[in-house]
């Protein structure tokens, strides 16, 4: 799966910052090119610059809803999978997410396994419209 | 589940509150319906006894008026015949006795059999001659009191006396004058004809008529024994008077009705005499049967106060106690919802930073995996600190996400649902209690069960409930409680049982009622199984109980599916 050739290029969007930063160590780790984004609005700003491969985005933030952020997201570059991460139980919130076209969602806090193998299905998925 | 009654003087309270809501609305049911029963009653009644004496005093006033007229008649008639005959004939004619008995016949051949007698008396008083069936020639009536009267006047008729013949009779006298002296042909009228006339008159069964003289003696003979002088009338009847065209007079008593008349220019009068339960007897038929329907009318409205009162009064106690079911429901899904609210906060607050740790432990376990630290002595302690780290996490989620099921499930809005999730996330809810007293809890669900629609929270309620109730039973001693669900037709049918000391029958038929309860006082309020009771009737499911004391409790409750699995 992760071929050096072709690193998964992933952005990660979370007002918890110690949750960004260790989560973007380990992952950095296995071989994933993973930007780091704070907040809405510098997730925004980061996907302007970058063709992400796949976004990892909290559903609840202090400066934007994570639903209105997938809504951009999805406008902007609709090629990339994003997978919504929920701290908060709410299920129905990220079950809203896939319906605004999330790839998937995972309840926080998560197993990095779990994690990683969603990652590579939503590559998976990725790949084949880059295709 | 926990709120106390501490109102339990409410049902004394309530008690004398309905008796009195009922005792009002019964007042004023039969204020209403007698008021004008009562006011129409009484005004046709009084009406009608003044139209009915009005008609009775009208008719008995004809009646006595033309008897009146009718003796008069009689009388004037028989006067004129004695005075025609005193005129026509010669009082030596008159003497002559032959003569005077061919009179006596002629008069009765014309249909004047009345007269008795006939008689000439000269102004000694002596009958000088007599025709009739009584030997009475050469009587002196001298000191008779009609004689004295008769040679006074022209004419005369006398009272009813018995005088010389021992027999009841009255005369008519016609005085004339012969030779500067006066003589008096007199006549005797037959008694029976006479009193015929009046005994005739009778009407219902006591009315009868009499005729009295100014002495109050009897002038006929009445069909009822009486004694004139007791008579309440008596007063009125003006003694002295001349005037006969006096119109009846009416005099009313307790008992009787009297009407009467003057005759005989005041010598006599006639007397109606009926029992006022006789001449009045339509008008107290129709006050009978006025105060029966009255009474009838006032019993049923009763009986329907009674009747109406009784059923809305119990309609209101059912309302008032489903209200107040309800309330406490209400106030009880509120703890529940503010509960949910805070757990929610809570877990959102703790998932994050138990993220946070549980990555960093993960990287940290990342980094010891790299070779510099291969050779470290503590790697195995480092590696199982960082583990029970990860596992700790774990736990915190499984906690957080426990509450957080909790909190979707507090609102009261109506959902299509799964029973068995339900089931399985109140059975985790009572884990840490069943743990504490020994009870375990086996579940038997049915896979792949339909939907239902329900409110979650209240169906959380109905279970937490009966799940509590029977660790309550248990009282600490241990036991199992077992909880299966399957389908059966059109419904989804959970059952939930114990091996607990069972309930008593007598308790059983309670058991759902309201503030009934067995526990101690302030430890249950009475109140859960029968907010269970309601939420499973709203949701048109039942419930029921099954119990032997000594084996345990089993509710069977029935859901309905919901529609949106056809």
């Amino acid at each position: 799966m992760s071929n050096p050739d072709e690193r998964i290029q992933l952005l990660l969007v979370d007002d918890e910052q110690g949750y960004v930063n260790v989560l973007a160590n380990r992952l950095s780790k296995r071989n994933i090119i993973v930007t780091k984004a704070f907040n809405g609005a510098q997730g925004i700003q980061a996907l302007r610059k970058t063709d992400f491969d796949i976004a990892l985005l909290d559903l609840k933030m202090e400066d934007m809803d994570g639903i209105e952020v997938l809504k951009i997201f999805k406008k902007m570059y609709p090629e990339m999978e994003v997978i919504m991460l929920t701290g908060h139980g709410s299920e129905t919130a990220a079950k809203e997410g896939i319906s605004h076209g999330a790839f998937d969602y995972l309840t926080k806090p998560c197993e990095l396994d779990e994690l990683l193998e969603k990652i590579y299905q939503a590559y998976e998925k990725r790949k084949q419209t880059k295709v | 589940m926990s709120f106390k009654n501490e109102n339990k003087g409410d049902g004394l309270i309530n008690q004398s509150y309905y008796q009195s809501v009922r005792r009002n609305m019964i007042m004023i049911v039969m204020f209403i319906s007698f008021m004008p029963i009562i006011l129409i009653s009484g005004i046709v009644l009084y009406h009608f006894d003044r139209a009915y004496h009005d008609k009775v005093y009208a008719y008995l006033g004809e009646l006595v008026e033309k008897q009146k007229q009718n003796i008069d008649v009689f009388l004037n008639e028989k006067l004129n015949k004695i005075q025609f005959i005193v005129r026509a004939f010669s009082y030596e004619q008159l003497c002559n006795e032959s003569f005077l008995q061919n009179i006596l016949s002629m008069l009765h051949q014309s249909q004047m059999s009345v007269f008795v007698d006939l008689g000439v008396v000269d102004d000694s008083g002596v009958q000088v001659a007599y025709a009739g069936p009584y030997k009475l020639l050469q009587a002196n009536y001298h000191d008779a009191d009609w004689f004295k009267k008769a040679i006074e006047s022209p004419y005369y008729i006398s009272d009813v006396f018995l005088g010389l013949r021992g027999q009841p009779h009255f005369i008519i006298t016609v005085r004339q004058e012969n030779f500067g002296k006066y003589w008096i042909l007199r006549a005797t009228i037959d008694f029976v004809t006479f009193n015929n006339l009046v005994e005739n008159v009778s009407i219902g069964k006591t009315g009868f008529a009499y005729i009295l003289n100014r002495k109050f003696e009897f002038q006929t003979k009445p069909r009822f024994d009486i004694s004139p002088l007791d008579s309440p009338y008596k007063s009125l009847i003006d003694t002295t008077t001349q005037q006969i065209d006096i119109d009846p007079v009416f005099y009313k008593d307790k008992n009787n009705i009297y009407v009467f008349a003057y005759l005989k220019n005041g010598d006599w009068f006639l007397v109606y005499q009926q029992k006022n339960s006789d001449a009045f007897v339509d008008l107290y038929r129709a006050q009978l049967i006025a105060a029966l329907i009255a009474i009838l009318g006032a019993s049923f409205a009763f009986i329907i106060a009674l009747w109406v009162s009784r059923r809305v009064v119990s309609r209101i106690a059912r309302v008032d106690q489903e209200k107040e079911v309800m309330n406490l429901q209400i106030i009880e899904s509120g703890k529940l919802a503010s509960l949910g609210e805070l757990a929610a906060g809570i877990a959102h607050e703790i998932n994050n930073p138990v993220a946070i740790m549980v990555e960093e432990a993960g990287w940290i376990s990342d980094l010891l995996s790299e070779e510099e630290f291969k050779e470290s002595e503590n790697l195995s302690e480092f590696k199982r600190a960082l583990n029970q780290i990860n596992t700790q996490g774990k736990r915190c989620k499984e906690i957080t996400h426990k509450l957080l099921s909790f909190a979707r499930k507090t609102d009261n809005r109506e959902d299509n649902m799964q029973i068995n999730e339900l089931i399985i996330d109140v059975v985790g809810l009572s884990e840490q209690r069943s743990k504490y007293e020994a009870v375990s809890i086996e579940t038997h669900l049915q896979e792949n069960l339909p939907l239902i629609t329900a409110s979650m929270s209240e169906l959380q309620q109905v279970f937490l409930n009966l799940i509590n109730n029977a660790f309550d039973a248990m009282e600490k001693k241990g036991g199992k409680i077992s909880i299966s669900t399957h389908q059966e037709q059109d419904k989804l049918v959970i059952q939930l049982k114990d091996n607990g000391p069972g309930i008593p029958h007598a308790n059983l038929v309670r058991i759902f009622d309201p503030f009934f309860t067995t526990k101690p006082v302030g430890k249950g309020t009475g109140l859960g199984l029968s907010i269970c009771y309601g939420i499973i009737q709203k949701m048109k499911g039942s419930i029921e109980v099954q119990s032997s004391v000594g084996e345990g409790t089993a509710f069977i409750i029935k859901l309905p599916i919901a529609k949106e699995n056809e």
